[in-house]
């Protein structure tokens, strides 16, 4: 892809921002019904994510007393777009387009940055619900993101490369590793449930408790936009996870001509993104919210030993050359 | 870290009903709570003072949407006995089949809270769905889902048909089955678990001491109810077992309230089979004689108390309503002592409080703009004015 058009076509239109903008919404439509079906609800029409987003877009902005506007303004803008930008690092149908050796690492800390921004909007609110809401976001975010960084490097230690298109490639050749990797698969699902603070870890948001946690404050545009990058990220994650333990979109053998192969992929990443967010819907409809202490707990003693206990076994496996 | 006071209430989302804790917190432990519950006096006792014994029923049975039946039967328990009445034994058994669905909705309802409370809404929602059921059989029996105006004094209002009894057995299975699902759920499910056990708790002594009453109290082991230890309605004649428990947790409340649920479904199948034929009701004077009651009655949240006076008119001269929920509130404010900030939605709910209900005076003072409590001592003072004005009449 030299020509800069088709460069801008992929970036702008797909599978760049305008289809992760409509599959983040679509995602969210099938995980609020998937829900809703489990809770035995009839759950919303098809076009309501579409419809909340329009309509939250056209609603009234309103300012807490004492509140700096452009940051405020700003922030749900860079959760968002720090989510686009890592979901071009990410292969949709065959290569991405930005891939570089390191492109893991850059998309691991654009994801990131939604909680820090939920964080800061907690901070800036001015509201005590949103206060306690954004500190519990962030000592949840040391808690979870440890063993979500080692997991998701583990692939890349053991492909030896630092590219989330070449470690898809690499699965292509060996094999997936869901097979090889199982703990870390399991590590990485339970983290981005933690990361995208959904039940059992929605503490920052604890409705009972505290409101809507950092979310109290946002109104109209801001809260469209953040909830928009809450749910592109549930996309980006999950695209994520199925690149580096699904093997992503590559296709088995390779499929001509280029257009039928890249379509193959394409569907292939549809159905494992889909695949993805049926667990983790599961996992939300399946538990309770447990406390800021007990996840403290549970991250450091399983979460985490399990992690370190994934990337040691990997360790041994490259010194023994298996898999490769 | 210093003490903060954090405020929750009167307006919080984790409550339904306005009350204002004032939570005095070192960090995320809860060191004290301040409480202050006076939102929404009604002034229902005082307007019951002015209807008469057929009109004073609709306006109790609205004390609480939820153990409506219970007001209205405990009040007209207690007027039927100060008349001598003897009731029919079908209107008994009828008056028992409504309380008891009552005590399994409300379980139910209070089950869905809970899960609610800790984030596990999936078991919110199948609870209030199987609670349906339920309100449907109470729809059919007396017309309404929520407030049933079926207790009038002497008996009751409407008769069940065949077909009513029919209808009401034919849910009983799958119901049965759900609450069996519940119970699994509540000693399976690991997150439920991890929030319920261990917290809120209150020792038996405790328990006694502060006069918690209803499950709260029976599932610190303190083996009391109503029902069984001063009988009335239909349960001496039905075989029951009281349900206790003695973990003293919130864990505790719910085994308490899931047993509840098992035995209110079998109370509710005894008597729908062995519903005794014959009138309803019998003609109740006008008027009653003179005389005071405490009339006791075990509502779903707990032991309900309604004093009742009588001066040879047609209307009481005072009735004096306590709710369960007023006598469990000390109890949360001991078992929220050293527990989780995040803990306190829970704690609170496991008494499953009904607020409204148990709003009764305020003090205000409008100039300073503060509140206040009557001590015990100004109460008796009171009381022995009150004594010696009608010495004098």
């Amino acid at each position: 892809m030299t020509d800069p058009l088709l460069t801008i076509l992929y970036i702008l239109v797909f599978p760049g921002f305008v289809f992760l903008l409509i599959y983040s919404l679509f995602i969210e439509f099938l995980d609020r019904r998937v829900t809703a079906r489990m809770q035995n609800r009839v759950g919303p029409p098809f076009f309501q994510p579409c419809a909340d987003v329009v309509k939250m877009l056209g609603k009234e902005v309103i300012d807490p007393d004492g509140v700096d506007r452009r940051i405020f303004d700003a922030a749900p803008l860079i959760a968002l777009a720090a989510v686009m930008t890592a979901f071009l690092c990410i292969p949709v149908g065959g290569n991405s387009i930005i891939r570089f050796q390191g492109d893991l690492i850059l998309v691991l800390y654009l994801l990131l940055i939604p909680t820090i921004v939920l964080f800061l909007l907690g901070w800036l609110s001015r509201n005590v619900f949103s206060a306690i809401g954004g500190i519990r976001a962030v000592t949840q975010l040391f808690i979870y993101e440890v063993p979500f960084f080692l997991v998701m490097l583990a692939p890349a230690l053991m492909a030896g490369t630092w590219s989330v298109s070449e470690i898809a490639h690499w699965q292509q050749e060996n094999a997936w590793f869901l097979l090889l990797q199982p703990i870390g698969f399991v590590v990485a699902l339970v983290c981005l449930q933690a990361k995208l603070e959904r039940t059992p870890f929605d503490i920052p948001e604890a409705e009972t408790e505290i409101v809507a946690g950092p979310w109290t404050e946002l109104t109209g545009r801001r809260l469209a936009l953040m909830h928009l990058a809450k749910y592109a990220s549930l996309v980006t994650g999950s695209a994520l996870i199925a690149a580096l333990y699904l093997g992503g979109p590559m296709t088995p053998w390779v499929i001509l001509p280029v257009w039928l192969g890249w379509a193959a992929g394409f569907f292939l990443f549809l159905v494992k993104t889909l695949a993805i967010l049926l667990v983790l819907s599961s996992i939300k409809v399946a538990t309770g919210r447990i406390r800021i202490d007990q996840l403290n707990a549970i991250g450091w003693k399983y979460i985490a030993g399990a992690a370190l206990v994934q990337v040691a076994l990997v360790l041994v496996m490259n010194f023994w050359q298996v898999g490769i | 870290m210093a003490n903060v006071i954090v405020p929750i209430g009167p307006h919080h989302p984790a409550l339904k009903e306005p009350v204002n804790f004032r939570i005095v917190a070192d960090g995320e432990r809860i060191v004290r709570l301040e409480l202050d519950l006076s939102y929404n006096h009604r002034g229902i006792e005082k307007a019951a003072e002015q209807r008469d014994f057929i009109r004073v029923l609709p306006l109790l049975e609205r004390v609480c949407g939820i153990c409506s039946h219970s007001h209205s039967t405990v009040f007209v328990k207690g007027i039927e006995e100060i008349m001598e009445l003897e009731i029919p034994p079908r209107a008994r058994f009828i008056r028992t089949i409504i309380a008891e669905l009552e005590r399994m909705h409300s379980h139910l309802l209070w089950l869905g809270v809970a899960a609610h409370e800790v984030g596990f809404n999936t078991l919110f929602m199948w609870t209030w769905r199987d609670r349906e059921a339920v309100q449907d059989t109470l729809e059919e029996m007396s017309g309404n889902r929520v407030h049933y105006g079926m207790n009038e004094v002497g008996g009751i209002r409407r008769d069940l048909t065949p077909s009513e009894v029919n209808a009401a057995l034919a849910r009983l299975p799958h119901l049965e089955e759900r609450i069996r699902e519940y119970a699994k759920m509540v000693n399976d499910q690991e997150t439920l678990l991890i929030r319920f056990k261990g917290v809120g708790k209150l020792s038996r002594d405790e328990a006694l001491a502060y006069g918690a009453v209803g499950p709260t109290a029976r599932a610190s082991g303190v083996d009391y109810d109503i029902r069984r230890d001063d009988p009335y309605l239909a349960y001496t004649e039905v075989p029951w077992n009281v349900v206790t428990d003695t973990s003293g947790d919130v864990y505790g409340r719910t085994r308490v309230r899931i047993g509840e649920l098992q035995e209110s479904i079998r109370i509710v199948r005894y008597c729908l089979e062995n519903l005794p034929e014959g009138p309803v009701r019998v003609n109740a004077p006008k008027t009653a004689p003179m005389g005071e009651i405490l009339s006791r009655y075990e509502a779903p949240r707990g032991e309900l108390a309604h004093f009742i006076r009588t001066n040879g008119t047609d209307k009481v001269e005072r009735v004096d309503i306590r709710t369960p929920t007023l006598a469990n509130w000390t109890s949360v404010a001991l078992c929220l002592v050293n527990q989780n900030l995040a803990d306190i939605p829970v704690i609170v709910a496991a008494i499953d409080p009904c607020l409204s209900c148990t709003s009764r005076i305020t003090v205000v003072n409008s100039k300073k703009r503060t509140t206040g409590i009557v001590t015990f001592d100004e109460l008796r003072k009171q009381s022995h004015l009150r004594a010696s004005m009608q010495e004098r009449r």
